[in-house]
């Protein structure tokens, strides 16, 4: 089966393409992208020019809970909340129960994933064994399994020795090794961002000194070994200066950050809803300056990935205290409005760079097959409507989890429709394009 | 956060009720209803002093004092105060409460709620507790102390105190001295004080300074004697034993040595300065015997207002004017 994408603009920064094109996709995979194809044969979709084809988003950080915590998520109502965010694959964290450390949480995985049938799934192995910090995990055989890449991610490897074990030994295939970086002995029982906010509502907080103190373990132990090293959900300006020395001294260092990082800061803790606990998530919401690190660095090149960090968490977990609710928020489907409207809207940054952002890069750094339409690559799509006005609705959210601090938002940008493997798997009702 | 600075704000101004349905903290309140809980407080105070010591002012409302958190003066005080005020009182201790069951915060508060309350007196160890009721209760809550975020009765009470002494908080230089990371007391006292016109000094050391202190609008410092300095008021707060084990400072001893009110440190400040505790003390630490015990003392006098402030604040919350007749 063919079908033609006729009228959009077409962006494919792996192949250097910006302009209005047609994308061909024969099957499963990409035929060709030009002008004027042969709509012989071909089921023609309709595009205009506020439409923009890229290859298929993919976000390299999101739990998706199961096995063991099925009543945040699954792997089902992830990759729902997946592909109406635009996602055509998902990186998952080991972070289950029991920890994906081994060949059968994987397959487990892997199970569900082939069951839900929407975006491709790509299990992240546990830095070690039931990332307790103590034994390495069985690398090789989770990449056997089909892990693209380790973490202890919750918590920051146990040790810089375990860490340098564990990134001489993913080494041998490739895969990098994504930390979660932070000091514990700093963090304490920290629950916000250590400043004003924090003082003022009388949070425990924990510096941004605390997550660059990790970077600059992991650069220190990148540079010893070699490997790469990824640094997971960055939010303090004083990591964004490490990763950017050590990318000028030719490290492999790569790094993501998340929407909520170069969206919000901490006076979210205080208003609209004073002590929201969905506006707690670690690393946690910093100040200004921090978030305008965050978009410099997205700006300048420094940030090589848009990651949503998507935690759902059951609204009971969320309903307490702010200090003893857990840490996190869904991201999968405000990603997209979020970086248009903050980012591309905002100036920070042109389309081109945003696709390189959530899609070509995170294909780079974890060798996945998509990221780009080249001839033969996989049909994994994403088709955008940039000016589309969207609104956050928590209650509507496909996620099983509804823990977001953006309900109610009012959004410029959105997904139109999410192609995986040549089949559409979302498409949006609101953005009247009509799609089989 | 702070209210436009002023020199003269420590002067009535009209406002006749609490239009809050809670008091969660002082950050809320205006001047002019500062104020107005402190006058109130006045008629309060003479309540207490009559033979027969009970208004009919809260009678057939019910109020519900749940603290999560161990207190005996704060606890005593709310009891004392709603008693006077006729209200039916009832006190649930943690220890007794189906939290140890494993029920949450909120589910306890609606179980409470569904018997009908019309306050609720909080105290809980985490920062935010009472705002958290405060979105699912109808009730009126009122923050008897939440993790190290407010206490704006201990406030309003050193308010209240320092007034009867000093005629004005306007002006008036204020030192705060102890733990001030952790302390709710101290949250409270700089918006009320900075509100109402007062010169806060905060000191301790700066391993117990919250970050960025000088945004409320006060002075930070770590020398003892440049907060005492012409200080009209000396207010300590409590030392814990475990921020030692958290390497917050070395030694109690120290401690005292470095940063303890001792008579030969109070001689820097005014000749009438206040000594203010909200308890409880350690002697001998934060505060020398000498100086808790001695002429310049009204840490007693804190205690036996905090009835009258807190008659003033359940009276207002409960409606305020349209009962005046009954005091």
């Amino acid at each position: 089966m063919k079908r033609l994408f006729r009228g959009g603009r077409v962006i494919d920064p792996a192949n250097g393409i910006d302009g209005f094109f047609d994308v061909l996709i024969e099957g499963d995979r990409i035929a060709k992208v030009g002008r004027d194809l042969p709509v012989a044969g071909a089921e023609v979709v309709e595009l205009t020019r506020d439409h923009v084809v890229c290859p298929g988003l993919i976000d390299i950080h999101v739990h998706l809970r199961e096995p063991g915590q099925e009543h945040k998520e699954t792997v089902a109502s992830g990759v729902a909340s997946a592909v109406a965010g635009g996602f055509t694959a998902v990186a998952c964290m080991p972070n289950t129960t029991p920890v994906n450390d081994n060949a059968n949480v994987t397959a487990y995985i892997l199970g569900k994933a082939a069951e839900a049938n929407l975006a491709r799934v790509y299990p992240i192995g546990a830095v070690s064994r039931g990332s307790q910090g103590e034994l390495l995990a069985d690398i090789a055989e989770l990449h056997g399994a089909g892990c693209v890449a380790i973490t202890d991610d919750g918590h920051p490897t146990a040790s810089a020795l375990l860490l340098r074990r564990a990134l001489e030994y993913a080494g041998m295939f490739g895969m990098p090794v994504i930390e979660h970086c932070e000091d514990s002995s700093l963090k304490g029982d920290g629950v916000a961002h250590e400043g004003f906010t924090a003082a003022s509502l009388g949070l425990r907080g924990m510096p941004g000194a605390c997550e660059a103190l990790g970077v600059e373990r992991g650069v220190l132990m990148a540079e010893l070994t070699g490997s790469a090293f990824h640094v997971a959900h960055m939010s303090a300006r004083a990591s964004i200066r490490a990763v950017r020395k050590a990318k000028e001294a030719g490290i492999r260092v790569t790094c993501e950050v998340a929407p909520h990082h170069f969206t919000l800061t901490d006076e979210s803790l205080q208003s609209p809803i004073p002590y929201d606990t969905n506006t707690k998530m670690n690393p946690p919401l910093r100040e200004a300056a921090d978030r305008d690190a965050m978009l410099a660095g997205i700006a300048d090149g420094t940030v090589d990935i848009l990651a949503t960090d998507h935690a759902p968490h059951h609204y009971d977990e969320k309903n307490v205290e702010f200090d003893r609710a857990p840490f996190g928020i869904v991201g999968l489907e405000t990603a997209v409005p979020l970086a248009f409207t903050r980012l591309v809207h905002a100036g920070v940054i042109g389309l081109p760079r945003l696709v390189e952002l959530m899609s070509t890069n995170p294909a780079r750094l974890l060798k996945l097959a998509g990221g780009t339409l080249s001839e033969g690559a996989p049909a994994d799509i994403t088709i955008l409507a940039p000016d589309l006005p969207v609104r956050i609705q928590a209650s509507q959210l496909r996620s099983r989890s509804k823990n977001t601090p953006f309900d109610g938002w009012e959004l410029r940008g959105g997904v139109v429709a999410t192609i995986v493997n040549g089949r559409t798997v979302y498409l949006n009702d609101a953005a009247g394009v009509v799609l089989s | 956060m702070n209210a436009a600075p002023s020199t003269q704000m420590d002067v009535p101004m009209a406002a006749t009720s609490l239009r809050h349905k809670d008091l969660l903290g002082i950050a809320d309140l205006t001047p002019a209803e500062i104020m107005l809980v402190l006058e109130t407080a006045e008629a309060m105070k003479e309540v207490g002093l009559r033979p027969i010591k009970k208004v009919p002012a809260l009678r057939g409302k019910t109020v519900v004092n749940l603290f999560f958190e161990p207190s005996t003066r704060t606890r005593t005080s709310f009891e004392i105060a709603e008693k006077r005020l006729s209200a039916d009182t009832l006190s649930i201790a943690v220890a007794n409460s189906s939290v140890v069951k494993g029920e949450s915060l909120v589910d306890t508060a609606l179980n409470l709620e569904a018997m009908n309350p019309d306050m609720i007196v909080l105290r809980h160890a985490s920062s935010g507790a009472c705002h958290l009721l405060s979105r699912v209760c109808r009730s009126s809550i009122i923050n008897a102390g939440d993790g190290m975020h407010e206490h704006p009765t201990q406030a309003l009470l050193d308010a209240f105190t320092i007034r009867e002494r000093k005629k004005t908080l306007a002006g008036l230089k204020v030192a705060i001295i102890g733990d001030l990371l952790h302390s709710r007391v101290l949250r409270s006292n700089i918006h009320l004080l900075t509100k109402m016109g007062a010169q806060v000094w905060v000191c301790g050391p700066p391993t117990l300074i919250p970050t960025d202190i000088r945004r409320f609008g006060v002075h930070a410092t770590s020398r003892v004697d440049e907060a005492v300095r012409d200080a009209d008021v000396v207010m300590l707060l409590r030392i814990q034993l475990e921020r030692m084990e958290g390497a917050f400072f070395p030694s109690l001893r120290e401690y005292f040595a470095v940063f303890g009110m001792t008579e030969a440190r109070l001689k820097q400040a005014k000749p009438d300065v206040l000594i203010m505790h909200p308890g409880p003390m350690n002697r001998g630490v934060e505060i020398a015997s000498e100086v808790a015990d001695g002429p310049y003392s009204v840490i007693l006098d804190q205690v036996h207002n905090g009835v009258a402030v807190r008659m003033a604040v359940l009276y207002l919350l409960a409606g305020g004017v349209e009962h005046e007749e009954t005091v």
